[in-house]
C-alpha cells in the first residue's frame, strides 16, 4: 500500500517528521517496505529563466540557450525542444544530477561542437508525467535558482507492507487511524454529508445473490463530463502506483485507495434494464477490463443487466459497460461481497485486484453509505452532474462483535502490565466501543476481531511491542535432560560415521524430474499436480538418482572421485493415499576410489565390495545386527544383476541394497565409468532393546587363543560366505572367528571348482588345548565344510 | 714368550680385519680350537706349578685382552654396517603419503544438530512429522480455513491425491503442522517444549528462493506462557546460537493465521565487509535490521485443534529458516548451492565427523 505524506495528512492531523511516521508505523505493525522521497530523485533539478535563444550552428533542430540559474553567470545549454525559447521558465538539470527516467548522469559536454551545460527537462524526463514534446514550461514568477524539488513540493511516499488480516488499513483513512491511535496526531473525521438526489434513481438494483452480495446499493448521476482528473487527485494516485484513467474512473479508485472502499461507475447508456448481482450461469463469459476473457460459472456472483454479465463481482468490472471520456451519466455501484465468494472466484479465475484484494479480506459492512456519498461528491466535484436517490438492494451484515474482555489478559497473554484506562484509550483510538463492564464492540472495519487476544495484541501493538520485558521460561531442576529419541541418535551417529568414512554429504531435492523417479519407482512415481518445473515434478523415490546426478554435475565440472552421501526421506504412497515416508541413507562413490600414485600406479575405481563395505559398516553404526546379515540377490534393476546384492536379516527383511551401477541406468543418468551405490532402508532396522549402561561382564580369556588355516576345494558356485557360515559355526563353543583369506580357481584345482582358504581363530577357556582337541575340532570343521560339498585341499 | 708382543699384534690386527668374515677368521685363528690362543692355554696343563702361576695370569690376560678386543671391533663393523643400511635405506619422506578422503557433514544437517543442543538445554524435545501432509494439519488446524487468503499465499505444492477425509495432499509449506501432531500426541494434558526442524516447500523459485528450504518450529505449551516467555526464549536461542551477548532483536506486530498476538523479530546486524554479521543494535550508526524470526502466541483455534483447553493453556511458537540461520552464521551467500551436491561447495562450508555441537565446547565451529 503506496500513499504520499500530503495524502496522510488528509485524513490526520500531525507534526511528525517522516521518520517519526516510519518509526511508528514499523512499532505498530505496518511495516514500512520504502520511503521514497522525490526530492532525492529531483537532486540538482532548478527553476530556471531561458535568457536567450539562438539557432545552434552545425545542427538544424537544436538551438543553443543561456539559462539563469539565480546564481553567477548565466549558464550555455543546448536544447534540442522546439518550445524552448527565450523568457521561458522551466527546469535545469546541471552537471552531476541523474536524469530520474533513464538514469543518466548530466555532465558538462559537447554537443556537436558546442559547449552545454546541463539540460532543460521534459515532464516525462522527470516521472513526472508523459509530455515529452517539449521542455517544462512553469508560471514565469517562479523563483529562479530555487530546488525544483522544493518549488513543486516534495511529497514523500510511503510503502507499506499490510498483512492480510487488515483490510482497514489497505485505504489511507485506516493507516492515520492507526497512527492516531499510537500517538502521532489526530485522526481527521470523514465528512460523508449526504448529496441530495433530485431525482428517483432511474435504474433498478437488485441483488438476486444474498449470500454472496448480501447489499447491492447505487445511484445514478446524470449530465457529468468525463477527462482527465484534476492534478491533485493524480498526483494522489500516481503516489499509490496507480496510473490516472480518467476523472470517473479516478473517482472511484480514489475512494477505494483513501477508504478502503471498492466501488464501480457502470456507463448508463451501456446497461441495459435492470442491474442485478446475480450466480453467473454456465457458459457466460466476460471480457474484464484488463482486456481478458474470463469464463465464469455458477459458484460466480457477477452483475448483470438484462443484455448479459457486466462485472466479475467485487473483482473487476467489465469492457462493455465501462466510462470513457464519453460518459454523460453513470450508475454508481457500491456492493457488500462476501470474503469466501470473492476469495473462491478470484482463485478459480486466477485473477487479482484492488477489489478482491478488500473484498476478500473483508470491508466494512457499515460503510456502504458513506462510501456512496464520498464518491458521489467527488464526482459531483470534479466531473459536475446531477445526482438521483440512493437505491439499495440487500442489507449488509450489520451485527456488531462483542468480546468479553478482561484488561488483565493484557499481562497475562501479553505479558506486559498497561493500565486500564491506558488499554481503554488505546481501544477508542482504534474505534472499539468499550463498555464499563470491559464489553468490547468491534468496530466494522474489524473483521480480523474476534476474540480477546486479539484485543491484547490491539493494546500491545499500540502500547508497544518492544516494552515487553522478555521472561526466563522455568527451568527444570538439575542439568537439562536428554531429549533425543532413539531414531534421532541413529541418525546423528550415522551422518557423522559416514562423514568419518570420508563420505560428503549432500542434500538433494525431493522431487525429480518423473522419468529418474520413474526408474527407481517399484510402480508408478508419485506426481506432484502442480510443479514448479518438469525437472522438480516426482517425488523421489529412493535416494540413489539424486545423488546420481549430483554426481554428474560433480563430473561434468571435473571431479576425479566422488563419496557422497545422504540421509533423508524416500517418499511412498501409502495404500490409503497417504504418506508413507520412510527414513534412509544412500551412497554413490564415483570416478576414482585411489588416484594415480608413486606407490599404487594406476588409478583405481570403486567395486562393489567398497558398496558392500559402507553398507555393512553403516548399518553396524545403525545398530543392525551385521554378524547375522545374509547376503542375497534382489538389489533391484537398477544395479548390475551380477554384481550387486541385498543385505538381509531373514528372506524378508531388506536392510540395504548395493552394488554396481547397471550399464542402463548409467546411461540414463549420463554417467561414465564404474558407479558403487548403496542404500540402507533405515525404517527396517530392528530397534536395539534398551539397555542399561553397564556391559555384559567379561574379562579376557587368561589362555592365548590358537590359528589354524583350512584351504577347502569347493565347487565355484558355491558361495563364499556359506563356506564361512558353515566353518564358524561347526563347534561354537571353540571357534570365536573364521575369515576367508584366499581365494584361487587354476592350476591345481580341477575344472569347476575354486579353492577358499579360511583363517579359524580357536579359544581355549579353562586348558590348553592337546593335539587330539585340535583334531576334533579340524574334523567338525571339516564335516561340516563337507555338507557343501569342501573337501580339504591335499 | 713375549705374551704382552703377542697381545699388540693380535690387537693390531683385530684392529684391521675389516669385515665381521676376516674378523671371524681371526677369532678362530685366536680362540678356536686350534688357534694360537687356545694352544697356549692347553700348554698350561703341561708347565710347573711355578711356571704356570707366572705364565697363566699373563695367558688368560692375553685370551681377556682378545676377545675383548674381538667383541669390540665385532660391535663396531656391526654398527657400521647397520649404519650403512639404514643409510641405505633412507627414504624422500617428501613424496606424498596416502591420502584418507575427508567426508563432511552438511552444513544444514549440522546447524538442526546445534539447534536441538542449544533446546535441550532449554527442555524442548525435537519432534518430526510427515513432509507429505493433508490440508488439515497444514492449514485448517493451524486456523486457515480453505478460504483463507493466506492459504492461497502459502504458493503450495499439491498432489492430485485426496485423503481418505477428503482432505488435500500437498507438500507441507511450513513445519507449523507439526505443532499440531506433536499437541495432539499428549492429549492435552501436559507441558509441551518442543523445536520441529524438517524440510519444507513452496512453489517459488528466484535468486533467494528455493522450492525446497529448511525450517525449525518451536511450540512452547503451558500454564501462564506469555509473550515474555516468547521474547526471551528467542533472545537467549539467538545469543547461544551465534555465541555473541551483543544480540538485539525488534519485535514488530504482525499477523499469522495460526498466532495472535502475531510477533515478526527482526535482530540487529552490522554491515561489515560486504557481510551481514549479527549482532548490535539495528538502529547504530553502519547497522540495519534483518527480518529472522516469525512468531507469536498460539491462536485459540489452533490450541484447540491441538486437543488443548485454551481457557487453561498458552503457548508461543516461533518459525525461522535453518538454512538462513547457517547461512548468517557461517558465511555462504547462495541458497541454491545447498541442495546442489558439488563437492567443492561441500568440503569448503560443511563440517568434519568429529565437530560435534555441545554446549561445553561450543556449539558452534570456528572456522
Amino acid at each position: 500500500m503506496k500513499f504520499s505524506l500530503s495524502w496522510l495528512k488528509a485524513h490526520l492531523d500531525t507534526t511528525a517528521s517522516v521518520e517519526e511516521i516510519a518509526a511508528t508505523f514499523n512499532a505498530i505493525g505496518l511495516e514500512v517496505e520504502g520511503i521514497e522521497n522525490p526530492a532525492e530523485k529531483l537532486a540538482g533539478f532548478r527553476v530556471a529563466r531561458v535568457l536567450t535563444a539562438a539557432p545552434h550552428p552545425n545542427a538544424d533542430k537544436l538551438q543553443v540557450l543561456t539559462v539563469d540559474t539565480g546564481t553567477g553567470d548565466p549558464l550555455q545549454v543546448v536544447c534540442g525542444a522546439p518550445n524552448a525559447r527565450a523568457g521561458l521558465v522551466g527546469v535545469l538539470g546541471q552537471a552531476g544530477a541523474t536524469v530520474p527516467a533513464n538514469g543518466m548522469v548530466l555532465k558538462v559536454a559537447a554537443v556537436r561542437g558546442v559547449e552545454s551545460n546541463g539540460m532543460m527537462c521534459s515532464s516525462r524526463e522527470l516521472e513526472l508525467g508523459d509530455d515529452h514534446d517539449g521542455i517544462i514550461e512553469l508560471p514565469a514568477d517562479a523563483p529562479i535558482g530555487t530546488a525544483f524539488a522544493d518549488y513543486r513540493g516534495a511529497d514523500p511516499v510511503f510503502d507499506l507492507s499490510i498483512t492480510p488480516n487488515r483490510p482497514d488499513c489497505m485505504g489511507v483513512h485506516g493507516i492515520a487511524r492507526d497512527l492516531a491511535a499510537a500517538g502521532l496526531g489526530s485522526l481527521k473525521a470523514i465528512d460523508a454529508t449526504p448529496v441530495a438526489g433530485s431525482y428517483p434513481c432511474p435504474v433498478e438494483i437488485r441483488t438476486e445473490d444474498a449470500e454472496g452480495c448480501p447489499a447491492f446499493f447505487g445511484r445514478v448521476i446524470r449530465g457529468v463530463k468525463n477527462g482527465p482528473s484534476p492534478q491533485w487527485l493524480q498526483d494522489r494516485l500516481k503516489s499509490a502506483g496507480q496510473r490516472p484513467i480518467s476523472a470517473l474512473v479516478d473517482c472511484t479508485n480514489y475512494v477505494m485507495l483513501a477508504y478502503g472502499r471498492p466501488a464501480h461507475a457502470y456507463d448508463l447508456a451501456r446497461l441495459t434494464g435492470a442491474v442485478s448481482a446475480r450466480r453467473a450461469r454456465a457458459g457466460e463469459v466476460c471480457l474484464a477490463l484488463n482486456g481478458k476473457e474470463y469464463a465464469l460459472d455458477p459458484g460466480m456472483t457477477v452483475i448483470a443487466d438484462q443484455a448479459g454479465v457486466h462485472d466479475i463481482a467485487g473483482i473487476m468490472g467489465g469492457e462493455h459497460s465501462g466510462c470513457t471520456d464519453g460518459t454523460t451519466d453513470v450508475l454508481l455501484e457500491i456492493a457488500y461481497f462476501t470474503p469466501e465468494r470473492i476469495a473462491a472466484t478470484g482463485r478459480a479465475l486466477n485473477l487479482t485486484s484492488d477489489a478482491r484484494a478488500r473484498f476478500e479480506r473483508g470491508v466494512d459492512p457499515a460503510f456502504l453509505d458513506a462510501g456512496l456519498e464520498l464518491l458521489t461528491r467527488l464526482i459531483i466535484d470534479i466531473c459536475g452532474g446531477e445526482a438521483s436517490e440512493v437505491v439499495r438492494a440487500g442489507q449488509p451484515p450489520l451485527a456488531a462483535k462483542r468480546v468479553a474482555f478482561d484488561p488483565a489478559l493484557t499481562q497475562r497473554l501479553g505479558g506486559l502490565a498497561v493500565d486500564e484506562g491506558e488499554q481503554r484509550r488505546i481501544l477508542a483510538a482504534l474505534g472499539f466501543a468499550v463498555g464499563d463492564d470491559w464489553t468490547v464492540t468491534v468496530p466494522g472495519w474489524r473483521p480480523d476481531v474476534d476474540g480477546a487476544p486479539d484485543l491484547v495484541e490491539e493494546v500491545v501493538r499500540i502500547h508497544g511491542l518492544n516494552r515487553v520485558p522478555g521472561v526466563a521460561l522455568p527451568r527444570a531442576d538439575g542439568v537439562a535432560r536428554p531429549t533425543a529419541t532413539p531414531a534421532q541418535r541413529i541418525e546423528r551417529r550415522l551422518r557423522r560415521a559416514a562423514a568419518a568414512r570420508g563420505l560428503n554429504e549432500a542434500i538433494t531435492w525431493s522431487f525429480l524430474p518423473e522419468a529418474e523417479a520413474a526408474h527407481f519407482a517399484d510402480g508408478d512415481a508419485w506426481l506432484l499436480a502442480n510443479p514448479i518445473s518438469e525437472d522438480l515434478k516426482a517425488m523421489r523415490p529412493s535416494l540413489l538418482p539424486g545423488l546420481l546426478s549430483a554426481a554428474r554435475r560433480n563430473l561434468d565440472r571435473g571431479a576425479d572421485s566422488l563419496r557422497l552421501f545422504e540421509i533423508g526421506r524416500r517418499y511412498l504412497r501409502g495404500a490409503d493415499g497417504r504418506s508413507d515416508e520412510r527414513l534412509t541413507l544412500g551412497v554413490v562413490l564415483a570416478g576414482e576410489k585411489t588416484p594415480r600414485g608413486w606407490a599404487t600406479g594406476k588409478a583405481q575405481g570403486f567395486d562393489a565390495f567398497d558398496a558392500k563395505a559402507e553398507a555393512m559398516a553403516l548399518l553396524a553404526e545403525a545398530g543392525a545386527p551385521v554378524d547375522n546379515l545374509m547376503v542375497m540377490d534382489g538389489a533391484g534393476a537398477q544395479f548390475h544383476p551380477g554384481q550387486s546384492g541385498t543385505l538381509r536379516l531373514g528372506p524378508k527383511a531388506v536392510l540395504a541394497r548395493f552394488g554396481m551401477l547397471h550399464p542402463a541406468t548409467a546411461r540414463a543418468f549420463d554417467l561414465d565409468g564404474p558407479v558403487a551405490m548403496v542404500e540402507l532402508f533405515l525404517d527396517m532396522v530392528p530397534a536395539k532393546k534398551a539397555a542399561g549402561f553397564a556391559r555384559a561382564a567379561y574379562s579376557p580369556p587368561p589362555l592365548q587363543a590358537v590359528r589354524r588355516d583350512f584351504a577347502f576345494v569347493v565347487p565355484a558356485a558355491l558361495a563364499a560366505g556359506d563356506l564361512v557360515r558353515a566353518v564358524k559355526g561347526a563347534d561354537k563353543a571353540n571357534i570365536v572367528a573364521a575369515r576367508l583369506f584366499d581365494l584361487f580357481a587354476g592350476a591345481g584345482v580341477p575344472e569347476g571348482m575354486k579353492s577358499l582358504a579360511v583363517e579359524v581363530t580357536l579359544q581355549p577357556v579353562d586348558k590348553s588345548y592337546a593335539e587330539a582337541d585340535l583334531k576334533a575340532i579340524a574334523e567338525r570343521i571339516t564335516q561340516a565344510a563337507a555338507r557343501l560339498g569342501a573337501t580339504l585341499r591335499g | 714368550m713375549d705374551y704382552e708382543a703377542e697381545r699388540v699384534s693380535a690387537e693390531a690386527a683385530i684392529a684391521g680385519a675389516d669385515s665381521l668374515d676376516a674378523l671371524e677368521a681371526l677369532r678362530v685363528g685366536y680362540l678356536g680350537k686350534a688357534g694360537s690362543i687356545s694352544a697356549l692355554l692347553k700348554t698350561l696343563g703341561g708347565m710347573s706349578p711355578d711356571q704356570r702361576a707366572a705364565d697363566g695370569p699373563r695367558i688368560h690376560a692375553l685370551r681377556e685382552g682378545v676377545s675383548t678386543a674381538l667383541a669390540s671391533r665385532k660391535a663396531a663393523l656391526e654398527q657400521a654396517a647397520l649404519d650403512a643400511r639404514l643409510a641405505a635405506e633412507r627414504i624422500d619422506l617428501t613424496l606424498p603419503a596416502p591420502q584418507v578422503p575427508r567426508g563432511s557433514v552438511h552444513p544444514v544437517s549440522q546447524v538442526m544438530d546445534e539447534l536441538a543442543e542449544i533446546f535441550a538445554d532449554l527442555g524442548f524435545a525435537v519432534a518430526t512429522g510427515p513432509e507429505i501432509e493433508d490440508g488439515w494439519h497444514n492449514f485448517t488446524a493451524l486456523n486457515m480455513p480453505e478460504s483463507h487468503p493466506a492459504r492461497a499465499m502459502h504458493d503450495t505444492f499439491y498432489f492430485s491425491d485426496k485423503t481418505a477425509e477428503g482432505e488435500d495432499v500437498l507438500l507441507r509449506t511450513h513445519t507449523s503442522p507439526v505443532q499440531i501432531r506433536a499437541m495432539r500426541a499428549t492429549g492435552g494434558t501436559q507441558p509441551l517444549r518442543i523445536i520441529a526442524p524438517g524440510r519444507v516447500y513452496r512453489s517459488d523459485s528466484d535468486a533467494t528462493h528455493t522450492p525446497m528450504f529448511h525450517q525449525v518450529e518451536g511450540l512452547v505449551i503451558g500454564e501462564g506462557i506469555h509473550l515474555g516467555h516468547l521474547k526471551w526464549t528467542l533472545e537467549t536461542f539467538l545469543k547461544a546460537f551465534f555465541e555473541r551477548d551483543d544480540i538485539v532483536l525488534r519485535l514488530r506486530p504482525s499477523y499469522f493465521p495460526f498466532t495472535e498476538p502475531s510477533v515478526e523479530v527482526d535482530v540487529g546486524y552490522a554491515n561489515s565487509g560486504g557481510r551481514r554479521v549479527v549482532g548490535g543494535n539495528g538502529d547504530d550508526p553502519g547497522h540495519g535490521w534483518m527480518e529472522l524470526l516469525g512468531s507469536g502466541m498460539v491462536n485459540r483455534h489452533v490450541l484447540a485443534a491441538g486437543g488443548y483447553d485454551p481457557d487453561q493453556w498458552q503457548g508461543f511458537a516461533f518459525g525461522v529458516g535453518v538454512d538462513r540461520l547457517a547461512m548468517l552464521k557461517y558465511g555462504m551467500n547462495d541458497l541454491r548451492a545447498f541442495f546442489d551436491g558439488d563437492v567443492r561447495w561441500l568440503g569448503h562450508y560443511g563440517f568434519a565427523a568429529l565437530d560435534v555441537p555441545t554446549l561445553s565446547g561450543g556449539v558452534g565451529t570456528v572456522a
